[in-house]
């Protein structure tokens, strides 16, 4: 199956036929829009000529402000002029695979990855070398393997990118205890640590984990986002660098985009001062909750033998393992035949690693669907398991290109 | 010009519902160029109640794979009284089902490619490698793989190592309950579209199909620079007329009405081989069946128009 074919099946997702698993889509129905309506019609009613107007490519002042005033959530300090505003946190991730890697350099990202980063990585000809995680995230000794093995091969490490909250799709945490460690570890070899964290004040018992930066100013590029906590179509999100490179970051998305877009900024810092946002991200840690375990709940009742998952305690992912001899990409038209949607494995590497593991998201539907769509699920890998009886173990063929959901997928 | 008002099906539940989506979108452009109004529906559950409500002159199925070329919406149609553009229920399940389509054409003559069809359910009562072992013994290789039904080349694989022949069987059974394997032909592989007009049926300029890694499978379809096409086909006089006879024969033998697109090889002895038919043929940016209406200096939306008439003279 090649990546485009593995794209098109994704075209009936947004169908109610079809319990989708596949996508990130954030669940909105939490916000509450009568108020926000009336907060946007204001912004341009009172500061209409400057949100219609170009901005600085380093973003809005009282926003920069108000962004530090989230990151203090996680015990990061910092100073709104070290802020670089950006659409989406997939901007930042872009502007600085530019400005430090060239062709043939090497990333380390966990293993499996988030899909937008192998993309952007990938765009600038960067190779990805997957570290190992555990139950609790990134293993240290995994992490001094892989860096040792590079560089014996003669090849420059331009950073660490990691996910140290609620991966995506691992769905697992970094243990506090291990986070000294690999700050450690990236400090020693001069290897840059990049945070990438949208899903950090989503922890389902209200816990917020440290952030890395918030122990390494000088070595940790931080990335955030409002996608999860308010409006991820609004695209605003936000890098935290050291000083020299925030300025690269500033001339990088002067050249990409000019500015981010002032009204949304403007929406983004509005809501903040006038909502109870702390409110507005606890309901949706409990939507999330519920919907955790309604999958897990069904995981447990209906996925065969041989099959196994973790249970996360934030974000929006449960990263399942399905039994031995199963390619989760081949199993997809299957899957789409039987209306239910999910994310194949091997999208997540980028060395054709995956092919025993998909991820299915919990954030999008509701619990009845998504108890729904794991029973279709389970039955879909029975099926599988009786055609791998039949035809005995198969390798699965690696497949270039994007093939996982795009973000529009429910 | 005519002011008739068409709606035009597309989208579905299929695999191939993406590339419904593009050619529902490129036919209602051309229609409405052709002075029709039009409106494009998703083929989903609220289908007959717009039939009723919103009554059109006519429909259009633009709809690729499973319910759309199955019969399945066909009947729906003919259920509701609404005309439409397209084959009947009755032909669309002949054509859809690829081994009987195959099935009907060699009763009649015609050459298509040696075959054997099998269902999962042999393969695991009788094991799966001696079926393997016998069809590679029959068939020989390179083999062609193919879920019995469906379009777009979805599941097809071309496998030239009987050791890669399980892995296939996986990859195409994913898509279905039963595999169509067939002889490989080499040769010039082209699509005949077929129209029906006051005189009967009559083909389209065929074209040829070169895909830049030899296999026109899914991605060589549908994205643009991958395959070369050649409109009409580069063929001498007489494979032309061959292949347009046929597609007619074919369109002709199975009952399709209004439109279709037949696949065939063009082997180097001249033999033409039948390969499959669509009852929906693609209108995308890349399809076929533009290309054979722009090589014989038509327009999409006129043909289109003039089967709207036909349809609702029916």
């Amino acid at each position: 199956m090649t990546a485009s074919e593995i794209r098109a099946l994704f075209a009936v997702a947004s169908r109610p036929e079809v319990v989708s698993l596949a996508g990130g889509m954030p669940h909105l129905a939490a916000l509450p829009l009568d108020s926000l309506s009336a907060e946007v019609a204001d912004v341009i009613a009172t500061d209409g000529l400057v949100a219609l107007q170009y901005g600085s490519a380093h973003g809005l002042p009282e926003l920069r402000e108000q962004i530090c005033e989230v990151m203090a959530l996680e015990g990061i300090n910092a100073h709104p002029d070290d802020v670089v505003v950006t659409v989406g946190s997939q901007m930042g991730l872009d502007m600085v695979t530019r400005i430090f890697c060239d062709p043939g350099d090497v990333v380390l990202a966990e293993g499996p990855s988030y899909v937008g980063a192998l993309g952007s990585f990938a765009a600038y000809q960067a190779q990805v070398v997957h570290v190992g995680m555990d139950a609790d995230g990134l293993v240290p000794e995994a992490l001094r393997e892989a860096i040792a093995s590079v560089h014996r091969a003669g090849r420059r490490i331009k950073f660490l990118y990691t996910i140290p909250n609620f991966h995506n799709p691992a769905g697992v945490t970094l243990a506090v205890q291990r986070r000294a460690e690999v700050l450690d570890i990236c400090r020693t070899h001069g290897i840059l640590v990049v945070e990438d964290n949208p899903y950090g004040l989503l922890g389902f018992d209200g816990t917020t984990y440290p952030a890395l930066r918030a122990s390494d100013p000088d070595n940790v590029v931080y990335l955030g986002s409002f996608s999860k906590t308010f409006a991820a179509g609004l695209r605003v999100g936000w890098v935290l660098a050291p000083h020299a490179v925030r300025e690269k970051l500033v001339l990088a998305a002067e050249s990409a985009t000019l500015c981010p877009p002032t009204l949304n900024q403007l929406i983004v810092s509005r809501y903040l001062s006038t909502h109870d946002w702390k409110g507005q991200i606890k309901t949706y840690r409990e939507a999330y909750r519920e919907r955790r375990d309604a999958a897990i709940s069904s995981l447990e009742q209906h996925m065969p033998l041989g099959s196994t998952w973790n249970k996360p305690n934030g974000g929006f992912y449960v990263w399942v393992t399905v039994p031995e001899g199963i390619d989760t990409k081949a199993m997809l038209p299957r899957a789409i035949t039987q209306r239910v949607a999910y994310a194949s494995g091997t999208g997540f590497y980028a060395d054709g690693l995956g092919s025993r593991q998909l991820r299915i998201s919990y954030c999008y539907p509701t619990p009845e669907r998504i108890r729904e769509g794991v029973r279709r699920l389970a039955n879909v890998i029975k099926d599988e398991i009786e055609l791998h009886e039949t035809f005995g173990p198969t390798v699965g063929r690696a497949v270039s290109g994007p093939h996982s959901p795009s973000p529009d997928t429910a | 010009m005519s002011n008739r008002w068409v709606a035009v099906l597309s989208g579905g539940l299929s695999h191939e519902r993406e590339v419904s989506l593009r050619s529902g979108r490129r036919l209602s452009a051309a229609l409405r160029s052709a002075g029709l109004v039009v409106e494009e529906w998703d083929a989903d559950r609220n289908l007959l109640t717009r039939l009723k409500e919103h009554r059109p002159d006519a429909v259009v199925v633009a709809l690729h794979g499973g319910e759309g070329e199955n019969g399945s919406v066909q009947t729906i149609l003919e259920l509701a009284g609404v005309p439409f553009v397209g084959t009947d229920s009755r032909a669309c399940r002949r054509a859809w089902d690829k081994p009987t389509a195959k099935g009907e054409l060699a009763r009649a003559g015609l050459a298509t490619p040696e075959w054997a069809v099998l269902p999962h359910a042999t393969f695991r009562e009788l094991g799966a490698q001696p079926v393997l072992d016998s069809m590679v013994e029959r068939l020989g290789l390179p083999l062609m793989l193919k879920p019995d039904q469906g379009g777009s080349a979805l599941g097809a694989q071309v496998v030239r190592d009987a050791a890669d022949l399980p892995a296939a069987m996986v990859g195409c059974l994913a898509y279905g309950n039963t595999v169509l394997a067939e002889r490989y032909v080499e040769g010039v592989e082209v699509a005949v579209a077929v129209v029906d007009g006051p005189d009967g049926p009559h083909a389209l300029p065929p074209v040829e199909i070169v895909p830049e890694n030899g296999v026109y499978d899914y991605t060589a379809r549908y994205t643009a620079g991958l395959t070369d096409f050649h409109a009409p086909a580069r063929l001498d006089e007489k494979a032309a007329q061959a292949v347009g006879e046929l597609a007619v024969a074919a369109h002709r033998l199975l009952g399709l009405r209004d439109v279709s697109r037949t696949d065939a090889i063009v082997a180097a002895d001249g033999t033409v081989y039948f390969l499959e038919v669509n009852v929906s043929p693609g209108l995308t940016e890349t399809s076929l069946l533009p290309m054979a209406v722009e090589a014989a200096g038509e327009s999409l939306g006129e043909i289109y128009a003039g089967l709207v008439e036909r349809a609702v003279a029916r």
